[in-house]
C-alpha cells in the first residue's frame, strides 16, 4: 500500500502543479485578484503531495521492500540504515524525486515568506514555480516512476555502488540539489519580472537572498563533493574537471555573477537585463547539467544508468522551460531600461568586471565540456579535452579574479579613483608579496602566484573592514564602536572573500605534498614530511555489508607520538567490488593521509601522504558559506520583517529565513 | 539601432536553440546507433595496431610488432591513476586477470610514480604493463579518453574496443570475443 500511496501523491502533486502554473498566471494577466490569491494554498498543497510521496519513498527504502524494482536494484537488507535513507535519492528515479521535492519546496517557500511582494509579482513567480515543477514532476511521473513494482519480489537487493556508501556522499546530493534548485527562485523572479515588463531596486532586494540561499547551498555541496573525492576515491585528488563537476561548477559562477550584478540593481538601477539574463542562465545551466547527465551524453564515474529515451523527455521540458523565458527575454528585455548611470572605474564599474570575468571562466568550461561533443556531431572528430586545458585556461581568468577582488570593495559606487584605494591596500599587498617570496622558497612559480593571490584577497577583506571601522585612524574606542555597528553583510561580504583565499592557498597546497609509497613489513618504520609511519599490525574486521583488512600505523613526530591510523580495504561482496578507505588526520592546518594497499611477501603496500593546507581548501568553502549566511541574518534585521514561527519539520528549502521585503 | 538592440537580445535564446538543436540530434542518433559519444568506431577497427614502442611500467615494455604474431588474443587496456572512472573499471579488470583474460596494460599520460602506486594499492591486472607518459601513441591508436580498451586478435588486429569503462555485465561479452578471435 505504501508505494502506491506514493505514487498516488507524485499524481496528486502533478496535477495541483499544473493547477499553480495556470491559475496565478491567468489571474495576474486578467487582474483577477481571487486567482492571484489561490497561488500560496496551491504551492504549499503541491509541496505537501510531494512531501507525502517522498517520505513512502524512504519508507519503502528503509523497510526493504524488495517489491519494488527501485528498492530491489539499489538496496539490500544488510545495508547500514543512513545508507537506507541516502539510497532513496541515490539512484536515478530517487534522485528526480528528490529534485521535484526541493522544487515544490521552493514554490512553498515563496508562499511562506513573500506575504510582502506584491500581489501580481507573487502569484507569476509562484506560476512559473509551478510550471516547472509541472514539467519535471509529470517526467518523474511518467518516464521515471520510483514506486514500480516487481513479481516476484527477489530475496534480496543488489546493493549500492560501495563508493557511494559513504556519510559524506549521503548530505551531498540533497545539499547540492538545493543549491541547482533553489536557483529556480531567482529564475522565476527574472521570467516574472519579463512578464511585468519591470524591474527595479525593489526587485533587486528581493531576488538577493534567494540567489544568495542558493548559492550557500551550491558552494556547500561542490565542497562536499569534492571533500568525497578526496578521501574516498584515496588518492588525495579533489577536483578532476568531470562533466559532473562541470556541471556543478557552471551554475556556481554565473551565481555568483548573479549575486554582484543584482547589487547593482538595488543599488543603482543598472544591469537590470543582464541580472535577468543571469538569473535565467543560472537556472539554465544547472537543468543542463542534469540533463547531460542523465541521458548519457556526458558520461562519468558519477552518472546513473542512463537512457536515450528519458534524455529526449528532459531535453523536450529543458526547451520549453529555458527557450520560452528566453523568448519572452528576448521579445522584453529590450525595455527594461537602466537607469543608473557609472563611471568605469567605480564600484559598478567593479561589479562588472567580475561578472565579465566569471563569465568568461564559465564560457571556457563549458566550450571545454561541449566541444568534444559538438567536435563529433559536426565534423566527425574525436577530441579528448581533460585538465590540462582546464588549468591552461581557467587560472590566467582566475588571477585576474583575485586581484580586483581585494580593490572592489574599496571604489566608491558611482566613480572612484584607482590610486586611493590601491594606497589603502598598501599592507595588503605587502603581505601578498611577503607570502609570495615564502611560498618561492619551497615551490615553483605558479603555486607562489596563488599564494600571493591568497594572502592578497585575505589581507584585502580585512583592509576592508579596517577602512571601514578606521582602525588607528581614529582613537581605539571609536574604531571598536564602528565595529560594533557594522552591518553584518559587511562581514559576509569580507568573510566570503576571504573564504576564496583560503580555498585557493589550500589549492596551491598541493604543490608542497610529499608520498611515499612503501612496502612495508609489521614494525618497521617510514619517513614522509617530517613524521615517522609505524606498521604496527594487520588485521581483518567485519563490517555490516562487507568485511575489511586493516592496518594500524602509528605515527610519531620527533619521538612523540602523534596518533594512530587505522585505513582499511573493503571488499563489498555482493556488489563484487573492493574499497580502500584512507585514514586522515588533520590538524587544521595539515592532512597526514594513508592509504592500504595490497598485500604481498609478507608486508603491505602503504601509501603515506603530508598534505600542507589540504583542509583550508574546505575550510575555506565554510567559510565563505559562513560569509553568505551571515548576509542573509543581517538582510532580515535591517528589513524590520516580523518574528517568524519556527518552520514546520521537513520544510529545509535553500531559502531558509529569508524574509519577504 | 533598434533592431541591433531587438536581435542583441535574442542572442541568448539563438544560442540556446543551437545548442537543444544539436543536443537533439545526437540524442536522436545515439537511439538509432549512428550516434555514439563513448562506443565510437575506432579508427582502428580491423586494422592492424600501429607500430609504436614503449618502456615498461614494471618489466619490459612492449611495441606494435609484440602484437603482431602472438597467435592469441589479448585485450590492450589504456588507463590512469588520475582517472575516475578507471577506479571504477578496475575490479573488472581483476575479475577477468582471475578468469584467465590476458590484460596488457598502457599508463596515458601518467607520473610513473602514480601509476606503480595505483597498481600497488588496486592491485595489478596486466601481464605486461607499459606508460605512454606523453600520450603520443595514444594519438596513433585514435584513443579517445581513459579507460579505453581495444581486443587486439592473434595477428594484431584491433577487432574490438569499448570507450568508457568495462563493467561487470560485460565480462561474459569480452569472455566470447575473445574465444571467438582465438580460433
Amino acid at each position: 500500500m505504501i508505494p502506491e500511496t506514493g505514487h498516488f501523491a507524485l499524481a496528486l502533486a502533478v496535477a495541483l502543479a499544473f493547477a499553480q502554473a495556470v491559475l496565478p498566471l491567468w489571474g495576474a494577466w486578467r487582474r483577477d485578484a481571487r486567482l492571484m490569491q489561490a497561488a500560496p494554498a496551491l504551492a504549499l498543497g503541491q509541496f505537501l503531495a510531494l512531501a507525502v510521496s517522498y517520505a513512502a519513498l524512504v519508507w519503502v527504502n528503509v523497510g526493504d521492500d524488495f517489491s519494488v524494482l527501485n528498492v530491489a536494484e539499489n538496496s539490500h537488507t544488510l545495508k547500514p540504515l543512513l545508507y537506507k535513507i541516502s539510497g532513496s535519492w541515490g539512484n536515478h528515479e530517487g534522485s528526480i524525486l528528490l529534485w521535484c521535492l526541493v522544487l515544490a519546496g521552493c514554490g512553498g517557500a515563496v508562499a511562506l515568506f513573500g506575504g510582502r511582494l506584491p500581489a501580481s509579482l507573487r502569484a507569476r513567480v509562484i506560476g512559473v514555480l509551478g510550471a516547472t515543477a509541472a514539467g519535471f514532476e509529470l517526467f518523474a511521473l511518467l518516464e521515471s516512476n520510483p514506486f514500480l513494482r516487481i513479481w516476484p519480489p527477489p530475496m534480496d537487493g543488489r546493493d549500492m555502488n560501495p563508493l557511494l556508501q559513504d556519510p559524506g556522499l549521503a548530505i551531498h546530493p540533497p545539499m547540492l540539489y538545493a543549491g541547482y534548485v533553489g536557483f529556480a527562485i531567482p529564475f522565476a523572479f527574472a521570467v516574472a519580472a519579463l512578464l511585468e515588463g519591470r524591474v527595479d531596486a525593489a526587485w533587486g532586494r528581493w531576488v538577493r537572498p534567494w540567489t544568495l540561499a542558493a548559492w550557500i547551498c551550491l558552494t556547500l555541496g561542490i565542497a562536499l563533493g569534492s571533500w568525497w573525492a578526496y578521501y574516498e576515491l584515496g588518492w588525495g585528488g579533489f577536483w578532476f574537471w568531470d562533466p559532473v563537476e562541470n556541471a556543478s561548477l557552471l551554475p556556481w559562477l554565473t551565481g555568483t555573477a548573479l549575486l554582484h550584478s543584482a547589487v547593482v540593481v538595488e543599488k543603482r538601477e543598472s544591469l537590470k537585463a543582464w541580472t535577468v539574463l543571469l538569473a535565467i542562465g543560472t537556472f539554465s545551466f544547472s537543468l543542463s547539467g542534469t540533463f547531460l547527465v542523465r541521458s548519457g551524453i556526458l558520461n562519468s564515474v558519477h552518472s546513473f544508468a542512463n537512457d536515450p529515451a528519458r534524455g529526449v523527455f528532459i531535453l523536450g521540458l529543458l526547451a520549453l522551460v529555458i527557450g520560452t523565458s528566453l523568448v519572452l527575454f528576448a521579445v522584453r528585455g529590450a525595455a527594461l531600461a537602466s537607469t543608473g548611470i557609472f563611471a568605469p572605474i567605480s564600484r559598478e564599474g567593479g561589479l562588472v568586471l567580475n561578472n565579465i570575468l566569471l563569465c568568461s571562466i564559465a564560457a571556457v568550461v563549458v566550450s571545454g565540456t561541449l566541444f568534444p561533443l559538438f567536435a563529433d556531431l559536426l565534423f566527425g572528430e574525436k577530441f579528448s579535452v581533460g585538465a590540462p586545458f582546464f588549468n591552461a585556461t581557467v587560472l590566467p581568468l582566475a588571477v585576474p579574479v583575485f586581484a580586483a577582488m581585494s580593490v572592489g570593495p574599496m571604489l566608491s559606487w558611482k566613480r572612484a579613483r584607482l590610486a586611493p584605494a590601491l594606497a589603502k591596500l598598501w599592507w595588503a599587498a605587502l603581505g601578498a608579496l611577503a607570502a609570495g617570496l615564502i611560498a618561492a622558497l619551497h615551490t615553483t612559480a605558479l603555486p607562489v602566484l596563488v599564494f600571493a593571490a591568497a594572502a592578497w584577497l585575505v589581507l584585502g577583506a580585512a583592509t576592508d573592514i579596517v577602512e571601514r571601522i578606521r582602525l588607528f585612524r581614529l582613537p581605539i574606542a571609536d574604531s571598536l564602536a564602528r565595529l560594533a555597528a557594522l552591518k553584518p553583510a559587511v562581514f559576509g561580504a569580507a568573510l566570503a572573500h576571504a573564504g576564496l583565499g583560503v580555498s585557493i592557498a589550500g589549492i596551491a597546497g598541493a604543490a608542497l605534498a610529499e608520498d611515499a609509497i612503501v612496502l612495508a613489513r609489521v614494525g618497521e618504520t617510514v619517513q614522509v614530511g617530517g613524521y615517522d609511519f609505524t606498521l604496527e599490525r594487520l588485521r581483518d574486521a567485519p563490517g555490516p555489508n562487507y568485511a575489511a583488512r586493516v592496518a594500524d600505523i602509528r605515527v610519531s613526530r620527533n619521538g612523540h607520538v602523534v596518533t594512530t591510523l587505522s585505513p582499511e580495504r573493503r571488499s563489498f561482496p555482493v556488489q563484487r567490488m573492493t574499497t580502500t578507505e584512507a585514514k586522515i588526520r588533520t590538524d587544521g592546518l595539515t592532512d597526514l593521509y594513508v592509504v592500504l594497499g595490497e598485500e604481498r611477501d609478507g608486508g603491505a603496500v602503504l601509501r603515506l601522504h603530508h598534505n600542507p593546507f589540504a583542509p583550508w581548501i574546505w575550510i575555506g568553502a565554510a567559510i565563505m558559506a559562513f560569509g553568505g549566511l551571515l548576509s542573509l541574518a543581517d538582510r532580515r534585521l535591517r528589513v524590520g520583517a516580523p518574528l517568524r514561527q519556527p518552520r514546520p519539520a521537513g520544510l529545509r528549502t535553500p531559502s531558509e529565513g529569508t524574509p519577504a521585503e | 539601432m533598434k533592431t541591433r538592440r531587438v536581435l542583441l537580445f535574442a542572442v541568448p535564446l539563438g544560442v540556446a536553440a543551437a545548442a537543444g538543436g544539436g543536443f537533439w540530434v545526437m540524442l536522436q542518433r545515439m537511439r538509432s546507433g549512428s550516434f555514439n559519444p563513448r562506443g565510437v568506431p575506432s579508427v582502428l577497427d580491423n586494422k592492424r595496431v600501429p607500430g609504436f614502442n614503449l618502456p615498461g611500467l614494471i618489466g619490459p615494455g612492449f611495441s606494435g610488432p609484440d602484437l603482431y604474431d602472438r597467435h592469441r588474443p589479448v585485450l590492450i587496456n589504456f588507463w590512469a591513476s588520475w582517472c575516475p572512472p578507471c577506479r571504477e573499471e578496475h575490479p573488472v579488470l581483476m575479475a577477468l586477470k582471475q578468469d584467465g583474460v590476458p590484460i596488457w596494460g598502457i599508463a596515458y599520460k601518467d607520473a610513473k610514480k602514480a601509476s606503480l602506486a595505483y597498481l600497488d594499492t588496486y592491485g595489478n591486472p596486466f601481464e605486461r604493463v607499459a606508460a605512454d607518459a606523453g600520450g603520443r601513441v595514444a594519438i596513433d591508436w585514435g584513443l579517445t579518453g581513459v579507460p579505453e580498451t581495444f581486443l587486439v586478435d592473434g595477428d594484431g588486429y584491433v577487432r574490438w574496443h569499448m570507450v568508457g569503462p568495462l563493467t561487470h555485465a560485460m565480462i561474459p561479452t569480452v569472455k566470447s570475443l575473445m574465444e571467438l578471435y582465438a580460433g
